[in-house]
């Protein structure tokens, strides 16, 4: 279990101040400027060291993606984009560093620009979070009036800006490329990769962005040492995380802990077990509505770390956990995500635009059982047939949840279909 | 150069190419929907999905640049079973209604289906209905057909330069649609049904009238205006039904204007389909051709050549052109004119009058300066190159006449005459950029040729080219703009009057004044024909138009869709057109006509056929021997040194749906015109 003094997030339960005095009591912007003298290499190396993984999702270490952008200032400035359009279903940890924690998000703006040599940030923010933009509004205002950010950004003599931008409320435009789109005033749909957004990205600039949380963390880390961070979590899997729990827990929360942590521990000691106790799981959702869900027999011992819950054929994508006991319809919730996927298809590709739909008509059937025992090898078949084909990843995402359910719960499809079946039978 | 291999066979390809295109370039078709050649890469129809070596996922070919040592597989299961699934998807929601959908038979969506789609559907939900779009009177839409490939909105974005279409919603309720319901305001517009993969986008004129393989297929060549657009007319029992475009890579491309592919419908209404001659009760009557020659003949010999002229339409071939030449030449008539519009160029010095940069030459040029002229109305394919070549570089353009949108940005000059001093001099700043410019250009059009002073203009203009560097080595950037497709032709051959001869406008005044006698129209209808009364007005040509209403003696003929001819385009490209229907009734193609008459008025022409009035025209104009081809012309002194009369500068057209007897008889022109929210022509009568 986390020790508290390793705590990144000592304010995101909002028990303290948010708002800058409040912050700096916590210790951020404390010498930012000291940070920025290591000079733009030591940082990104830093963070390199620290094995940070992105943690919006993909789980890309942090470090060699700032890594890629160029070394050398061209015709084009750099940009830093955070993407803050916190939407997958089960999470909610973004959302709390923007109301608790501004100014780590701020300062780690600063930090990360100048690492990738950008002077302006611009922060995408979900368009449904009306007063977390009121209160990061409020936070880059003071900050600008305290000079830690603008012409010389904390006295490190580093210009930096940060503009934050509203969504309108696009689950799509939380893809990176598709955040860029919507970002330079277009229809928010994903670019084609190649070219990859750090040669070309906003505004034909290079760009790279991160997720809140990557962003929020790289101060502390930089002040503490990447070998501190490093030496928390597995191998591979290091440093701390918010997980969001959800669900059928006794306490739903947010909790800041170490990666690798066994997902039962994290379950009975910070949301006070699953409800009607562990005997009454039925499988959990680990890393957000995109992410197979896993039985209770693989979570007994399943530790939440990207490579584990990887081997286990899920992800731990923004560890967004969403646990379901034994009174959930599997299925119907299952369904559910498939219309929220469908709903959020951006239409752009064939497989996505088409299959959404498809996949979320067949399980809408299958929670009423109105279908054929071989319509399950055909939806099997339409998930294989969407994922890997599309231009971003949301087609994969519409797929995993579904293969998770036909994997672990072919049976309970089936049952359905029979007892369906025999009604319509009785019925003639 | 990028080396790679596809399915084990290495391929070099340019730097830039594509995977497809290496694909392509290794001998393997890749199926595609929204790929095209001319448009932005969208990569959203997944259909060129391929095996790459070491990639996790197959790669859309479409969108990956080909690199160094890529391995592609596009043989390998994944990629069959890849295609299948996309296949399956697009016709998930597709309906089945090729029966009735003209896309039949010409369907992207239909052949790749059957050459890379599954054996049956699994698709058992209900399927997606969409709401028809209004796209105007030329684009039918079927909107439950799209496939979402977004061509017609990346072509109605990028070539045509209209932002008019676009898509919205998302997911499976996305929809291409104009947005507000209207006309897509473009003179290319049509190009995206033949853009369209499937039946969404159909002709609206064309609906339910043919089966493509019902057609006959003849390739000739557009007069709609001067540019010589190749097209492909399609034809029926004796109907031309539809009209596409031809790949001509420094023509057209692959567009045409809506006009080249609409107007058509004009040549089935007005159409002359026998003689007629004016009794003596003031009405024409219809006559035999014997009587209508004897009466064309009689006149010529009462009128004697110096009382006579002719004047040459817009669309006449090269060949007929000739004819009436050599005819007049035989007669001694010198007033012949073929400049209906009174453009001044004497057509002694082929760079004078020609697009002499090309079309292609646009694809080079740094700066331009219009001159009298509305390229988007007068030559619309050409004007969609400008564009093209200002969004892919910083070309400078700027235009004097008066104010349009040309759907790039062009810096207004004014529309004064006497800008054109300034610039020639270099006190205008726009002089400087064209003498910074490594590949300057300007375009001339007949707006400023027609003036009174057009020859000064001319000379005004050459001086502007010869002062900015417009001509020199291996570049002449000196071009003039035609509108009618005859006009280069005529000026080559030397339909201009010859020594004492009357240009039009003096040929039209002493027809009024009776002092000419006969005034012989060869499908001029461009002109003020009023007050002719004193001279015998003969009218050959195919249409019920002015020149007919005037006539004392009309002359059916055959339109171009219904001879064999050549005709010259403004850049001096002589090509030819197929007949792909025969004339009406009656009607007779121009030069059996001019020979005919010229055998009762005992003159021998020296030619029996087409042929070997071609051989005629080919030995005394070398350059209409060699087809397609451009020969660059020689640069020396044209034009007037006089001073500049001062004035505006008009455009050479300021209207695009109806401008020559075939489009003003299309009731799909008439209601384009109408959509475009210009009044009809009836209304702009009174």
């Amino acid at each position: 279990m986390l020790d508290d003094k390793d705590r990144i997030f000592t304010n995101i339960y909002g028990w303290g101040d948010a708002m800058l005095a409040g912050a700096r009591s916590r210790g951020d912007w404390d010498n930012t400027a000291a940070i920025l003298a290591r000079g733009h290499d030591a940082i990104i190396e830093e963070v390199k060291a620290s094995g940070l993984r992105g943690r919006g999702g993909a789980g890309f270490p942090t470090g060699l993606k700032w890594s890629f952008m160029p070394k050398e200032v061209g015709a084009r400035p750099h940009y830093l984009v955070v993407n803050a359009d916190e939407s997958e279903p089960g999470t909610c940890k973004d959302r709390d560093i923007l109301r608790h924690e501004p100014h780590k998000l701020l300062e780690g703006c600063v930090v990360a620009g100048f690492a990738m040599r950008a002077q302006a940030a611009y922060i995408y923010i979900r368009g449904e979070f009306v007063n977390e933009a009121k209160v990061l509004q409020a936070a880059i205002d003071e900050a600008y009036e305290a000079g830690l950010l603008g012409k010389d950004a904390a006295g490190s003599g580093w210009p930096f800006d940060i503009y934050l931008h509203r969504g309108a409320g696009a689950y799509i435009c939380g893809e990176e490329t598709a955040l860029l789109e919507s970002l330079e005033g277009r229809k928010g749909q994903p670019r084609l990769k190649p070219p990859f957004p750090a040669g070309v990205g906003l505004y034909g600039s290079p760009t790279t962005i991160n997720n809140v949380e990557s962003i929020a963390v790289a101060p502390t880390i930089l002040r503490r040492g990447g070998s501190w961070f490093a030496g928390l979590g597995k191998e591979n899997n290091t440093g701390t995380k918010l997980f969001c729990i959800s669900g059928h827990v006794n306490n739903p929360c947010n909790v800041e802990e170490e990666m690798g942590i066994p997902l039962r521990e994290l379950l009975e000691k910070h949301a006070g077990g699953v409800r009607g106790g562990w005997n009454n799981l039925l499988a959990v959702i680990p890393g957000g509505s995109s992410t197979p869900l896993i039985t209770r027999e693989v979570c007994a011992t399943m530790t939440m770390d990207f490579d584990a819950l990887k081997e286990a054929g899920t992800g731990l994508g923004t560890a967004g956990i969403i646990v379901m006991d034994k009174s959930t319809d599997i299925v119907r919730a299952i369904s559910r995500i498939s219309y929220f996927y469908k709903h959020e298809s951006c239409g752009q590709c064939t497989p996505c635009r088409e299959g959404t739909g498809w996949m979320f008509r067949m399980m809408d059937r299958m929670v009423r059982g109105e279908a054929e025992a071989h319509e399950i090898d055909t939806l099997w078949e339409v998930t294989k047939q969407v994922e890997g084909h599309t231009i971003c990843a949301l087609g994969d995402a519409a797929a995993w949840p579904i293969q998770g359910l036909i994997r672990h719960f072919r049976p309970e499809l089936e049952r359905r279909i029979a007892a369906r079946a025999a009604v319509v039978r009785a019925a003639e | 150069m990028p080396k790679l291999t596809v399915n084990g066979i290495e391929v070099e390809v340019e730097a830039g190419a594509t995977v497809l295109q290496a694909c392509e370039e290794a001998g393997f078709e890749i199926p595609r929907f929204c790929y095209h050649d001319r448009l932005s890469i969208a990569g959203n129809c997944r259909m060129c999905l391929v095996d790459m070596e070491r990639a996790p996922k197959p790669i859309a070919s479409c969108a990956m640049p080909a690199a160094d040592g890529m391995a592609i597989d596009t043989q390998s299961e994944r990629v069959k079973k890849a295609r299948e699934g996309v296949m399956e998807f697009l016709l998930a929601n597709h309906p089945l209604d090729c029966p009735i959908c003209d896309q039949g038979g010409e369907c992207d969506l239909q052949d790749q289906a059957m050459a890379f789609g599954g054996d049956a559907s699994r698709y058992t939900e209900n399927k997606r209905a969409v709401d028809e779009k209004h796209m105007g009177p030329l684009i039918k839409t079927v909107m439950t057909r799209c496939i979402h490939c977004t061509r017609c909105v990346r072509f109605a974005t990028e070539v045509a330069g209209v932002p008019d279409l676009g898509a919205i919603g998302r997911g499976e309720t996305m929809e291409i649609t104009t947005y507000l319901e209207k006309t897509l305001a473009s003179e290319l517009s049509a190009n995206v049904i033949d853009l369209c993969p499937v039946g969404a986008l159909t002709s609206q004129p064309y609906a339910f009238v043919s089966r493509p393989w019902e057609l006959n297929k003849v390739e000739s060549v557009d007069v709609m205006d001067a540019q010589g657009s190749n097209i492909r007319i399609d034809a029926r029992g004796g109907q031309v039904l539809r009209v596409l475009p031809r790949l001509n890579e420094v023509v057209n491309e692959e567009w045409i204007s809506d006009k080249a592919r609409y107007a058509i419908d004009g040549l089935r209404r007005q159409r002359l389909d026998q003689p007629y001659l004016r009794g003596s009760d003031g009405r024409l009557h219809p006559a035999s051709w014997p009587e209508a020659l004897e009466a064309l003949r009689a006149a010529i010999k009462k009128a004697r050549p110096a009382g006579m002229g002719a004047v040459i339409g817009d669309q006449l071939d090269a060949e007929s052109i000739f004819a009436v030449k050599t005819l007049m030449d035989k007669l001694g008539s010198p007033h012949l004119d073929c400049r209906q519009d009174g453009a001044k160029l004497d057509g002694k010095r082929r760079a004078s009058y020609l697009f002499n940069s090309t079309i292609a030459g646009i694809d080079e040029a740094d700066a331009l300066l219009i001159i009298g002229s509305n390229p988007r109305l007068e030559a619309p394919v050409m004007n969609a190159r400008i564009r093209r070549r200002w969004l892919n570089s910083d070309i400078k353009i700027a235009h004097i006449g008066p104010e349009m949108d040309l759907t790039y940005p062009s810096e207004w000059l004014g529309e004064e005459a006497e800008l054109l001093a300034g610039i020639a001099d270099g006190s205008h700043p726009f002089a400087q950029l064209l003498q910074q410019a490594e590949r300057p250009m300007l375009i001339l059009g007949s707006g400023a040729l027609r003036r009174a002073d057009g020859a000064a203009i001319l000379g005004k203009a050459r001086q502007i080219a010869e002062q900015t560097g417009m001509t020199g080595k291996g570049w002449n950037g000196f071009n003039v703009l035609h509108n009618a497709a005859s006009r280069v032709a005529g000026l080559d051959i030397g339909a201009v009057p010859s020594k004492g001869g009357m240009a039009v406008a003096e040929m039209l005044s002493a027809a009024r004044a009776g002092s000419l006698k006969l005034l012989w129209l060869l499908g001029a209808d461009e002109l003020d024909l009023a007050g002719l009364e004193k001279c015998f007005t003969v009218y050959q040509g195919h249409h019920g138009d002015a020149g007919a209403h005037a006539a004392d003696l009309v002359l059916p003929a055959a339109a171009w869709t219904e001879k064999n001819g050549l005709y010259v385009n403004f850049e001096g490209r002589v090509q030819q057109g197929l007949r792909a229907v025969f004339p009406p009734g009656e009607a007779r193609e121009d030069w059996a006509i001019i020979r005919a008459l010229a055998e009762l008025l005992g003159v021998n022409l020296g030619f029996d056929s087409l042929d070997e009035l071609r051989q005629m025209l080919c030995a005394s104009h070398p350059q209409f021997a060699e087809l397609d081809e451009i020969t660059p012309a020689k640069w020396g002194k044209f034009g007037s040194t006089a001073r500049l009369k001062g004035g505006v500068v008009e455009a050479g057209l300021t209207e695009f749906y109806m401008s020559c007897a075939i489009s003003r008889a299309s009731q799909t022109m008439a209601a384009c015109r109408k959509a475009a929210g210009q009044p009809d022509a009836a209304q702009a009568a009174e």
